[in-house]
Parts: structure tokens; C-alpha cells; sequence
């Protein structure tokens, strides 16, 4: 439904959005998930035909946004981060007139606005100024809006922005309601939100993409796999390079260890942190390995690698080893 | 069918905003003083005709309809700005230009509705002058045919500063700048045709030419020359130009 190949968009002094390709495929629910300013808004910008992208393609239901974008307007349905509404009209004139700028026929306009305002659970509000709601009716309108013309792809930037929590649930059953009728990529910077509604997640950071995959399989790299805190003790009570360097080539000896981070070292007390593969148990590997070179093994637990572990890891991970061209010049 | 949508949406905005009042109350006003005047001067000047025992009747057109319609011209100055301020600022600082512009809607659409909804304002304002002329036409003989070519030349004046107007709204998210930036180029346009005064080298010639003020004296005084009719529909399709090439510069700028 979606496909992105090598999407670029480049201002003066930076890159907003670098060399991203991924797909998305009908029905599906996809998180675009990064922190503020990794360029998560202006690619959903271009995918909304918004701005052009400056290099790559996007293509929308077989429509490219740069050479058809007519055809993909007619298809999307967006909701940008503040709802775009006019506050002096009422409800139901709104989407009237945004139902008739998307190109719904008029016989059918009526009946559509009334299954969006009951989708939405605004038909109470129907005569009410938009201006006179409140922020989580406004939100409900937003996204009225973005499905009156019934698109095959809904693109909602960080739909649940500034809402209490009790907006917050409401708009994710909202969205996950929405699921089926449409292609819904959404953005945000709350991982539990990725967690809770979507199928897939995209996680971008400086405009990179840094890591795509299903819930499932993230999920399973969640639960099957074990990351465990090793707190080694030399003897001597010193912490030479050469002992550290024995150390972590041991544990990376041990089987069933995929990697092992050194954390710090201190006074003869080194940690790491060890990351075993699926499916093994190296905890007691991990120890007999420690006590048969002779040190002391000070501390072993397991520590879960929630979604959020892995997002920081990847997005700090990219911040260290990324050159940042905009940030030379700024200095 | 796109182009009407808009101008509706638009229209309905101006009249739920005390904007579209304000001008329009103002338009009143100020048009029906300049009535009051003219019609208060031309009495007294018949008056000390008949006095010095002058037999030739003055002409209403000529003293009543000029002046009103002469000094009209000048108050667009200041209502134009003031109707043209929002039309895309506003969307720009909201946000629902993007709901305008990621809609299946051409540029030319959403100029076009915006511009005519600022001129269905400006038409709305001027009919009411028209009920000045009507009190006329009860109590005098004025003669209709310079009148309507009066009213046309300020409804392509209008429409001519509405356009230049509606550009200058799509450069900035603040109405205040577009209304300050319109309200200086109206003055200008208006005030350029002193030049010609100074000298007449043909630069001077050009520059008073292109001043606003030099194409609506002959159809205030009722003469519709068409060379001020091109220039007022060359300046309608210019500034309607232009907006076109402004929204799609703000798409590869944004």
C-alpha cells in the first residue's frame, strides 16, 4: 500500500530525512517511533504530498507522490500533530466542507459524515463551535476528518499529543478500531503506544531509519532472549586494562553469549552486561566461567530488555557514531 | 464546485468574525458622510446659484456621485488590508493549510475561492453605498450612466488591491504584517502618480502609469477608457499569479 524507496529531504543546512525505504502493506498498523526532531513530521509531510521530497520516491496505493499527487490526496487521510480546524465553525459544517474538498460525492455526503461522527463518538458535539471543545474532542474531530473520505491510508501524526490519560485510551481504541479499513501509519515518542496499537514498528533517529520490525519479532527478542549484569572482582583489588580485556574475552567465550558490553570499572570491580542468544540459559555458564579464572563473581542478575531499552540503545547508538554535518556548522 | 466550496467556508467565516461588521459598518458610515457632504455643498452652492440669479441647474453627477465615489477609492485603503489580512495567514498560523494542501484541490482553486469571497465582502460593502445613490435618484434626476461606470471602476479597483492583498497574505503567518504590507502597497499605488508632477522624463511616466490613482479618475468622473480596464484586470491576474507562485514556493521551502 506504501512504498518508500530512498526518501530524502534536505534543507540548507541539514538533512531532515535520509535515504528511507520501508513498505508498509495493506491493513496494517505501523509506529513510526523516534524522538522529537528525528523526522518522523516531515516524512509523513511527504508522504501527504505536503512538501516534495528532495530526492527518492514514495509511492501511495501505486501512486507517486511526485507524479500523481492528485491521485494520492484522494487517498489519505491526515492528521497533522494540531488538528486543522477551523475554531468558528460547528462540527458537522466542518466536515462537511472537508468532505466535499476530498472529493466526497455530495449524495453520499450526509450518510458518510454521520458514520464518522458515530466511528468517532462526536454526534454529540455535531452543532458545537470546534473552537468551544475540548482538546480531546478536537482530537476525535481530527481524525473524523482524516477518514471522511474514506482513504486507503490514514497517516496520524503523534495522534494522542497533549491528551490526559483518559483521552489517551479512547484515542488508541479509536485508532485500533480504525484497523482493516485502512493502511494507518502513526507517529509518536511513547514507546507503550507503539506497544499497545501497532503491528509493526519503524524507529527513526536523525533521520535515519534505524530499525524496522514486527511487534512479534520485537516481542520475541523481548522475552526469548536474556540480557544479564555480570559485577566481577579482580584479586589483586586493581583494575589493569589487560585484566578487563581477560575478562570480557572470557564471557564472550562462554556459550550461548551473543555480546558482551563493558559497562565500568572501578577498583578492581568490573561490570558488564551480557546478551545471551535465544533460548539459552547462561547464567550458570556465566558463573563457573568467572570462579574458574579465579576471580570473584560480586553480582549476576538478569535485567529485562523492554522496548524501551532497545529503543535507547539504538538511537543513542546512532547519535555516537553518526557524524552531524548541521551541528559543524552551527559551531 | 472546489473553487465555491472555499469562497462558502470563507464567507462564513468573515461573517462570524466581527471582521466582516466592522468593515462593513465603517464602509457605511464613512461613504454616507461623504454623501451627507456632498449633497449638503451642492445644495448650498444651487442655492447661491439661484441667488445670483444663475438659470443653468447644477449636475448631481457631477457634485454629489464624484465626491462620494472619489473619496470611496480612498477608503479602500484601509478596508482592503483589513479583508484581506486573514485569508491565508490565518490558515498558515492554525495549521489548516495543511489540511488545504494535502486535499485534492488545485492552487488555483484555493485562490480563486478566497479572492472571490474578499470581493463578495467588498461588493457586499459597496451595494450598501448604493443606497446613498438611491435617495437620489427619489428626490433628484441624477443620470445613471456615469454612476454605473463609477461603481464599476471601484469594483475593479477593489478587485485589483484584493488580489495584491490575497499575495501578500500568503507570505507571512501573521495577519498583522500582511494587513501593515497590503495597507503599504495600496498607499504607495495611490500616491505614485505624484510623480509625474516632478517631471516628465519617461521613467516618471511608467512609474505614474502603473499607480492606481491615475486609472480611477476618468471613471470616477464617469468615462470607462478600456486602456484602465486592461490595467485593472492586468493587476487582478497579477497578484492571483503570484499568490499561485507563492503557495508553491512555501511547499519547497517547507
Amino acid at each position: 500500500m506504501i512504498k518508500v524507496e530512498g526518501l530524502t529531504k534536505r534543507y540548507a543546512r541539514n538533512v531532515a530525512v535520509d535515504h528511507i525505504s520501508f513498505e508498509v502493506e495493506k491493513g496494517q498498523i505501523v509506529g513510526f517511533l523516534g524522538p522529537n526532531g528525528a523526522g518522523k513530521t516531515t516524512t509523513m509531510r511527504m508522504l501527504t504530498c505536503f512538501m516534495p521530497p528532495t530526492e527518492g520516491s514514495a509511492q501511495v496505493a501505486g501512486f507517486d507522490v511526485r507524479e500523481n499527487p492528485m491521485e494520492v490526496k484522494r487517498r489519505i487521510g491526515y492528521l497533522p500533530e494540531t488538528p486543522p480546524v477551523y475554531p468558528e465553525m460547528e462540527v458537522i459544517e466542518y466536515l462537511d466542507f472537508v468532505g466535499r474538498i476530498k472529493g466526497v460525492p455530495t449524495a453520499n455526503l450526509r450518510s458518510r459524515i454521520d458514520e464518522v461522527m458515530q466511528k468517532t463518538a462526536i454526534t454529540d458535539v455535531r452543532n458545537k463551535e470546534i473552537g468551544k471543545l475540548s482538546k480531546g474532542y478536537r482530537q476525535r474531530v481530527g481524525l473524523a476528518q482524516a477518514i471522511v473520505h474514506n482513504p486507503d491510508v490514514l497517516i496520524l501524526d503523534e495522534p494522542t499529543s497533549g491528551l490526559d490519560p483518559h483521552q489517551i485510551i479512547e484515542t488508541r481504541d479509536l485508532i485500533k478500531g480504525l484497523a482493516g479499513d485502512h493502511t494507518i501509519i502513526l507517529s509518536t515518542h511513547i514507546l507503550p503506544e507503539v506497544e499497545a496499537i501497532c503491528q509493526r514498528v519503524m524507529i527513526i533517529n536523525r533521520g535515519k531509519l534505524v530499525a524496522t520490525d514486527t511487534m512479534e519479532n520485537l516481542n520475541s527478542r523481548l522475552h526469548g532472549a536474556e540480557t544479564v549484569a555480570v559485577e566481577v572482582l579482580s584479586r589483586d583489588g586493581t583494575s589493569s586494562p589487560e585484566w578487563l580485556r581477560s575478562v570480557h574475552e572470557k564471557l564472550e567465550k562462554v556459550a550461548g553469549v551473543s555480546q558482551v558490553i563493558a559497562k565500568d570499572a572501578k577498583d578492581g570491580r568490573a561490570r558488564f552486561i551480557v546478551e545471551s542468544l535465544k533460548d539459552s540459559h547462561v547464567r550458570p555458564e556465566l558463573a563457573k566461567a568467572v570462579i574458574e579464572a579465579g576471580w570473584q563473581l560480586n553480582e549476576l542478575h538478569g535485567i529485562g530488555l523492554s522496548l524501551e531499552d532497545i529503543f535507547l540503545e539504538l538511537t543513542s547508538s546512532t547519535y555516537e557514531t553518526t557524524s552531524e554535518p548541521a551541528a559543524e556548522v552551527a559551531q | 464546485m472546489n473553487t465555491f466550496t472555499i469562497l462558502r467556508r470563507e464567507l462564513s467565516s468573515y461573517f462570524r468574525s466581527p471582521v466582516a461588521y466592522a468593515v462593513l459598518f465603517f464602509f457605511a458610515l464613512i461613504t454616507g458622510f461623504f454623501f451627507y457632504a456632498g449633497v449638503r455643498s451642492f445644495l448650498q452652492q444651487s442655492l447661491q446659484m439661484t441667488m445670483m440669479g444663475q438659470s443653468v441647474p447644477l449636475n448631481v453627477n457631477e457634485w454629489v456621485v464624484r465626491s462620494v465615489l472619489g473619496n470611496m477609492n480612498v477608503i479602500n485603503l484601509f478596508v482592503i488590508p483589513i479583508i484581506t489580512m486573514r485569508l491565508f495567514a490565518e490558515e498558515k498560523r492554525s495549521g489548516t493549510f495543511e489540511l488545504l494542501s494535502t486535499s485534492p484541490l488545485r492552487d488555483s482553486e484555493i485562490i480563486l475561492g478566497k479572492w472571490l469571497a474578499a470581493m463578495v465582502l467588498y461588493l457586499a460593502g459597496l451595494s450598501i453605498t448604493l443606497l446613498n445613490m438611491l435617495i437620489l435618484f427619489a428626490y433628484g434626476n441624477p443620470d445613471w450612466r456615469p454612476m454605473a461606470i463609477g461603481y464599476l471602476g471601484a469594483v475593479l479597483q477593489g478587485g485589483s488591491l484584493l488580489a495584491l492583498g490575497t499575495f501578500l497574505s500568503t507570505l507571512t503567518k501573521n495577519q498583522i504584517i500582511a494587513a501593515v504590507s497590503a495597507f503599504g502597497v495600496c498607499i504607495l499605488l495611490f500616491v505614485m502618480d505624484w510623480v509625474a508632477s516632478f517631471d516628465s522624463s519617461p521613467l516618471f511616466k511608467v512609474i505614474s502609469y502603473l499607480s492606481v490613482s491615475s486609472h480611477s479618475n476618468q471613471f470616477v468622473s464617469g468615462v470607462a477608457d478600456s486602456k484602465d480596464a486592461i490595467y485593472y484586470i492586468s493587476v487582478i491576474f497579477l497578484g492571483l499569479f503570484l499568490s499561485g507562485r507563492s503557495l508553491e514556493s512555501i511547499r519547497w521551502r517547507a
